[in-house]
């Protein structure tokens, strides 16, 4: 942006306008790099401090140059913390979660969009305050009731829902659907009525609308609830950490739990375990960004 | 399915197509004589399973709250008239429970920072990120990776810059354990540091939806602040921020749920005892434990209930309005 690109006047002040445009630009970039950087910072140092020997640490003090680094507090971590064991027990909640809170909901917003009963609205604002009450609020009578309510043995160790996937998943299940539920009949009624009548016409029943027209269309808000989802399972520490006593049988963020206190030897395996249990949500938002930020957002501006 | 004999309102239904807006009460009334028998069953399955569930699950239990919140029941024996005891556990709650009152002002804290802290850099980050221009993905990825941790795993993450060997100390030159500043313990500054760590958190939750919001935003409304000769600021806060309004009450609203819902971090830390008091973790240290004072806990609940219920009714008299029209 030199004057030789300005023979005349008019064009001269269009430059300089740009040029100052393209600082601004330039020092808007590094200050949100320098944000960035700060943001990040936290994960960063824990990544920093993991990859390091407790040794060096003490040694040196904790901020100082690397000596070494290497995965060693990530071996000690995972095997210590029998990690892989509390990943397996998020799965067997997240995955029959998922797909459970999906279908019921997908229904309910189903019947909710494509019918207008003054009974849906009432229904659909009892599903939604019910998902934002704070979950402690109903736990003093919910423990009890899961502590009462009988389960067959190969569900349940001791013949009752506490303390089984089963009771965990159902729990996630119910406290779900309100959201899921709120979102996915806010996208339905975006998809015309015409298609649901003209199948009606021709005699299908609502089973099949549901499933064969209404479900494939609505394939990109379940995929983003489904992501959303999962990472909101994965995140629970609060139901399992309550409804289950079994510290072995809990799943990975309600068995950090456990890990408090003098579990871990030292800091620095301790940091590589916070990474390592960070790590799978951080990755699942990495790769799909686009329906996270999706599903967020469709809760909260209506399509 | 085996197609059903074709309904008798079907044949009522061409005239909907005219599409005009008088033809349009008499087609919704034909569509559900559409429906067969089988297709309302269906329908009350679909819809009734779920209800009955949630109700169970989720309303029984608040109501029970309520309830059990007037008893001193401790859940050994049954429970029976002679454990009603009124208003004694709430009488107790505000007076002589020392816990009580920290624990709200903790949770005032927490909204307040949340609100006038958290909330505003959230939407910052997000102006700053409404436009066209090279690697706002990745900085919108950096804001948001926090958002995708639980605050139980944040909890760990910060538990490392806090410690007498943290990254903080150790940048002060505390080295000693003697001289290390106690984040975590000293109960007069562990609920900020907390609160950093959960603010950490909301900010990238704000910016996401606030950033989804400014795109819905309608350009032309921007380029007439601008020949008008409206500045950047000037147009955010007199043109887009008042538009932004259904935004920023789902925003107010979902920080001051999530504010009130805080648990795991405090929890993660130090059980929420000194200095980390929240009602919500008060309620399952009463209740959920070998003290087992239902009754009590019930009475914390309750406070909790009637609190939550304010952005509750706001949010849905706000999402649902257009609903009804």
């Amino acid at each position: 942006m030199t004057a030789d690109a300005a023979p005349v006047a008019a064009t001269a002040v269009k430059v300089k306008h740009h040029s100052r445009f393209r600082w601004q630009r330039l020092f808007l970039h590094v200050f949100l790099i320098g944000l960035a950087l700060v943001w990040l910072f936290p994960i960063l140092w824990t990544l920093f401090t993991a990859l390091r020997p407790y040794g060096d640490t003490i040694a040196d003090g904790a901020v100082s140059f690397p000596k070494t680094l290497n995965f060693d507090n990530f071996v000690t971590a995972w095997t210590v913390g029998d990690l892989p064991k509390y990943f397996v027990n998020t799965l067997i909640v997240a995955i029959p979660g998922v797909i459970l809170t999906l279908w019921i909901s997908s229904m309910l917003g189903f019947i909710f969009a494509r019918f207008s009963f003054r009974a849906n609205l009432l229904l659909l604002m009892m599903f939604t305050a019910g998902n934002l009450l704070p979950p402690q609020v109903i736990i003093v009578p919910l423990y009890r009731v899961y502590l009462a309510l009988p389960l067959p043995v190969p569900l349940s160790d001791h013949g009752v829902l506490y303390d089984t996937y089963f009771g965990i998943i159902l729990i996630h299940v119910i406290f779900q659907t309100g959201f899921c539920t709120f979102v996915l009949s806010n996208y339905m009624k975006t998809i015309s009525r015409e298609l649901t009548e003209a199948a009606l016409v021709d005699g299908a029943g609502l089973f099949t609308i549901y499933s064969r027209v209404i479900l494939p269309l609505c394939r990109p808000a379940l995929a983003a609830l489904a992501v959303l989802e999962f990472t909101f399972i994965y995140n629970d520490f609060f139901w399992a950490l309550i409804l289950m006593s079994t510290g072995n049988k809990r799943p990975i963020t309600s068995a950090l739990n456990n890990f408090q206190g003098s579990f871990f030897t030292d800091q620095n395996v301790l940091a590589a375990m916070s990474f390592l249990v960070a790590v799978p949500t951080i990755i699942v938002y990495l790769v799909l960004s686009k329906q996270f930020v999706r599903g967020l957002t469709l809760g909260s501006t209506k399509g | 399915m085996s197609g059903p004999t074709p309904p008798p309102g079907a044949s009522a239904l061409p005239g909907q197509q005219t599409g005009g807006a008088d033809v349009r009460p008499v087609g919704r009334r034909r569509r559900y004589s559409v429906l067969t028998r089988r297709d309302r069953v269906t329908m009350a399955l679909m819809v009734g399973i779920p209800t009955v569930l949630f109700i169970s699950f989720i309303w029984l239990p608040t109501i029970a709250s309520i309830f059990l919140s007037f008893t001193n029941w401790r859940g050994i024996s049954a429970l029976t008239a002679n454990n009603f005891i009124g208003l004694k556990n709430y009488e107790t709650l505000f007076t002589t429970y020392p816990f009580f009152w920290p624990a709200v002002w903790h949770n005032v804290l927490w909204l307040v920072t949340f609100v006038f802290i958290a909330t505003p850099i959230g939407i910052f980050i997000a102006v700053l990120l409404d436009r066209e221009m090279r690697g706002t993905r990745i900085y919108q990825s950096a804001f948001f990776i926090p958002v995708v941790l639980s605050l139980a795993i944040v909890g760990f993450i910060w538990e490392q810059m806090y410690t007498s060997q943290g990254f903080i100390n150790s940048v002060l030159g505390h080295t000693s354990s003697n001289t290390a500043i106690d984040f975590l313990g000293n109960p007069t500054i562990n609920i900020w540091a907390v609160l950093v760590a959960a603010g950490w958190r909301h900010v990238g939750y704000v910016m996401v939806l606030y950033l989804a919001g400014l795109k819905s935003v309608d350009p032309t409304l921007r380029e007439a602040a601008s020949i008008d000769g409206a500045n950047a600021r000037q147009t955010f806060f007199r043109v887009v921020f008042p538009v932004m309004k259904p935004i920023n009450i789902v925003i107010i609203v979902i920080t001051v749920i999530e504010s009130l819902r805080a648990f795991d971090i405090a929890y993660i830390i130090n059980r929420g005892k000194n200095g980390l008091e929240l009602l919500s973790i008060l309620i399952t240290n009463n209740s959920i434990s070998e003290a087992s004072l239902i009754g009590f806990g019930s009475a914390i609940a309750v406070v909790l209930l009637v609190i939550s219920l304010v952005p509750i009714v706001i949010f849905l008299t706000r999402t649902m309005r257009g609903d009804s029209t």
